[in-house]
């Protein structure tokens, strides 16, 4: 059983809810990056979502448009991300880590020994935002082949012939982006995607994470109620900014996951 | 990956179900935004096959823009340069300045079926702006352009112009503040209000169908200069020239020649300080493949695949990426692309506004700084044009800063 399966099992077998959290690679930079990311397990974070900059994210909100170009700033590139995370895996070699990010950084790169590096640094699953199905094959094939899951997006537009059609070929788990709109927005309707998600739950076996303009433990519970996981982002990486030049950064992030660990 | 760089039956053919030119183009969108893409490709294709659609589009063309454009024989250029002889397309004589005018009527139309009840737009130099603004004005759609921090305070003519039409314009901060952020900003803007809106893209880029469908509005061009050359000459050009910035002026130009492999096109990018420089925005010359705004194509980028600036003397070739199709042409080597710094830009500028009257946008001034270095060197019976995409109105300022001029 691959870790995401077995996280998802495991919590779901204890009735709970899986928190997945959010930061940037290399925001402020790669040392703060790898400390902040070790405390995750440990305050409460069951999946972790790690960020690849990209100059041009266009379905990003400022708070990570801005995390990316100070991660960019201080010299992270995917050789960073991947380091990243071969130095977190020294310490745990149980949670479940992502890469979430746009393509062009990871074509560059090259699908196939990107693949290949990624899974061997130890990384779980890919969400690329800029590769809807019509255009996946070229990376997801190399992925899936190297043991990772291709984690697919799912919209409040995803409905129809369209949701069967992205839920082809995904693994892992689906994320369902709750809001019309970019990250760390607009807030979603939660009687919306509650009706969504029981559709799409009729049609696979999948967990659903919902993410985009979840902030508070308030919304993490809120959303909780309807879906398997809760992913928040802009809210912790407001935070790290807020603090990056606090000695206490990782301590300040470990109280605000702990409270959404708390609330869910 | 492995380029398949058989040349195929027709170059026209592209591109595919799929939206590909080859390897290029394509749809790498966010997935909120993919059933609206198909909805507009869906849209634009039962229009582009509905004779009623292309009525109302040629109708405003002649009376609304002023179409065809003449087709006008430079006569003193010609003796100046003294090889081949040189004719320009008039685009620049259309209603609001250039040829961008084409496109923005042809997407409101495709707008208007859709039921969309509002438009928005980005703009670098502030001419598709005002072209998107112009048409939403005559529409009476609200009309909403985003346009880089940097470029609101080098354009302000133009932004004045947009607010006179009517439109919102919103400068954009975010990343660089320039044309590409602009573009970014409007995708965004587009995922968050996908229920009313409608992208109006301004060039042969971004996803499929837009590169297909500006390129169907902007061969008008390339239609009227096949037929008034046969009236003028019995015979079709040698050479076709036209700048590049995201490549619709020289899409509209070149497409309906294609498959006429005896006429020879060469697209003319903006090469700023000198391609083997940083500072220039020449991205087939001096770039890469990669994927940015929901396109395959070339961008300038690094070796880790983050994009970089582009820089030219015009504002409106300013962007780090080329459409898709002209990447694909490019590979196939059926258009060359060559590329002017910005000092010869700026001296073609002057040249055609002495030789012929004619004040020129700084965009098409890159073409006619091609025409000088090729056109002496071509049998005086070698018929070329070149696309005079837009007047220079606009760019009056930039290019009396440029000569140490006070206006």
């Amino acid at each position: 059983m691959s870790r995401i399966e077995t996280t998802f099992s495991a919590l779901q077998a204890d009735n709970k809810k899986v928190l997945i959290t959010f930061i940037m690679a290399g925001d402020p930079d790669a040392e703060k990056t790898l400390n902040v990311l070790s405390a995750l397990p440990d305050s409460g974070a069951d999946l972790i979502e790690i960020g690849m900059p990209f100059t041009d994210p266009m379905a990003d909100g400022p708070a990570i448009q801005d995390a990316g170009l100070r991660a960019l700033d201080s010299g992270m590139d995917i050789k960073g991300v991947l380091t990243l995370v071969k130095k977190f895996r020294q310490n745990n070699a149980v949670i479940p880590i992502i890469l979430m990010g746009y393509f062009n950084p990871i074509y560059k790169y090259g699908c196939d020994i990107f693949s290949k590096d990624a899974a061997a640094a130890g990384v779980d699953g890919l969400i690329i935002v800029d590769l809807p199905p019509e255009e996946d094959t070229e990376l997801r094939v190399p992925a899936q082949d190297a043991g990772l899951d291709f984690i697919k997006l799912l919209t409040p537009t995803t409905k129809g012939e369209r949701l069967d059609k992205v839920l082809q070929n995904a693994s892992g788990f689906l994320y369902y982006v709750s809001i019309a709109g970019v990250t760390g927005t607009k807030s979603a309707n939660i009687d919306e995607v509650g009706a969504h998600i029981i559709d799409i739950k009729a049609k696979t076996s999948l967990p659903v994470a919902v993410g985009f303009g979840i902030k508070t433990p308030t919304d993490a519970a809120n959303m909780s109620k309807i879906a398997d996981a809760v992913v928040v982002g802009s809210a912790i990486v407001e935070n790290i900014k807020q603090n990056q030049s606090s000695n206490d950064l990782s301590d300040i992030i470990s109280t605000q996951v702990h409270a959404l660990k708390e609330a869910i | 990956m492995v380029t398949d760089k058989k040349i195929p039956n027709s170059f026209m053919n592209g591109p595919d179900e799929n939206g590909h030119f080859g390897l290029y183009g394509g749809r790498y969108v966010a997935e909120t935004l993919m059933p609206l893409i198909l909805e507009v490709e869906k849209a634009w294709h039962t229009a582009r096959d509905d004779d009623v659609f292309w009525e109302e589009f040629h109708a405003l063309a002649k009376d609304y823009v002023g179409r065809p454009s003449p087709l006008y024989y430079a006569k003193a250029t010609t003796a100046h340069l003294g090889g081949a002889k040189i004719y320009f397309k008039r685009d620049e004589l259309n209603h609001t300045g250039a040829h961008k005018i084409n496109h923005c009527l042809g997407q409101i139309l495709v707008a208007r079926r859709m039921g969309k009840t509002r438009i928005i737009a980005e703009t670098g130099a502030g001419q598709h702006g005002v072209a998107t603004a112009t048409v939403c004005a005559l529409f009476d759609m609200p009309c909403t352009v985003f346009m880089g921090a940097e470029d609101v305070e080098r354009q302000s003519p133009n932004v004045f112009r947009m607010k006179l039409l009517g439109a919102e314009v919103i400068p954009v901060t975010s990343g660089s503040g320039t044309l590409k952020d602009a573009m970014n900003e409007a995708l965004r803007h587009w995922v968050a209000n996908v229920e009313d809106t409608y992208y109006l893209i301004g060039t042969v880029a971004g996803p499929h169908p837009f590169p297909e469908m500006v390129r169907d509005f902007q061969s008008v061009m390339g239609k009227e200069v096949r037929e008034q050359m046969m009236e003028k000459e019995g015979r079709l050009p040698d050479s076709l020239v036209a700048c590049i910035g995201g490549g619709s002026n020289a899409m509209g130009l070149f497409h309906p020649f294609l498959d006429d492999t005896d006429v020879r096109m060469m697209g003319v990018e903006a090469g700023g300080h000198g391609v083997n420089t940083d500072k220039h925005a020449a991205s087939l010359t001096g770039g890469s493949t990669g994927i940015l705004h929901g396109m395959r194509s070339y961008f300038l980028q690094n070796d880790d695949g983050q994009i970089t600036e582009a820089h030219s003397i015009s504002a409106g070739l300013d962007y780090p990426g080329i459409g898709p199709e002209h990447a694909y042409l490019h590979d196939l080597k059926r258009v060359q692309y060559v590329s002017v710094t910005d000092g010869e830009a700026l001296e073609a500028f002057q040249m055609l506004s002495k030789l012929e009257g004619i004040i020129p946008a700084l965009e098409p001034s890159h073409a006619f700084a091609h025409v000088m270095k090729i056109a002496p060197t071509l049998p005086k019976d070698h018929i070329l044009v070149m696309n005079l995409c837009g007047r220079g109105d606009k760019d009056i300022f930039t290019v009396a800063e440029k000569l140490g001029l006070e206006i």
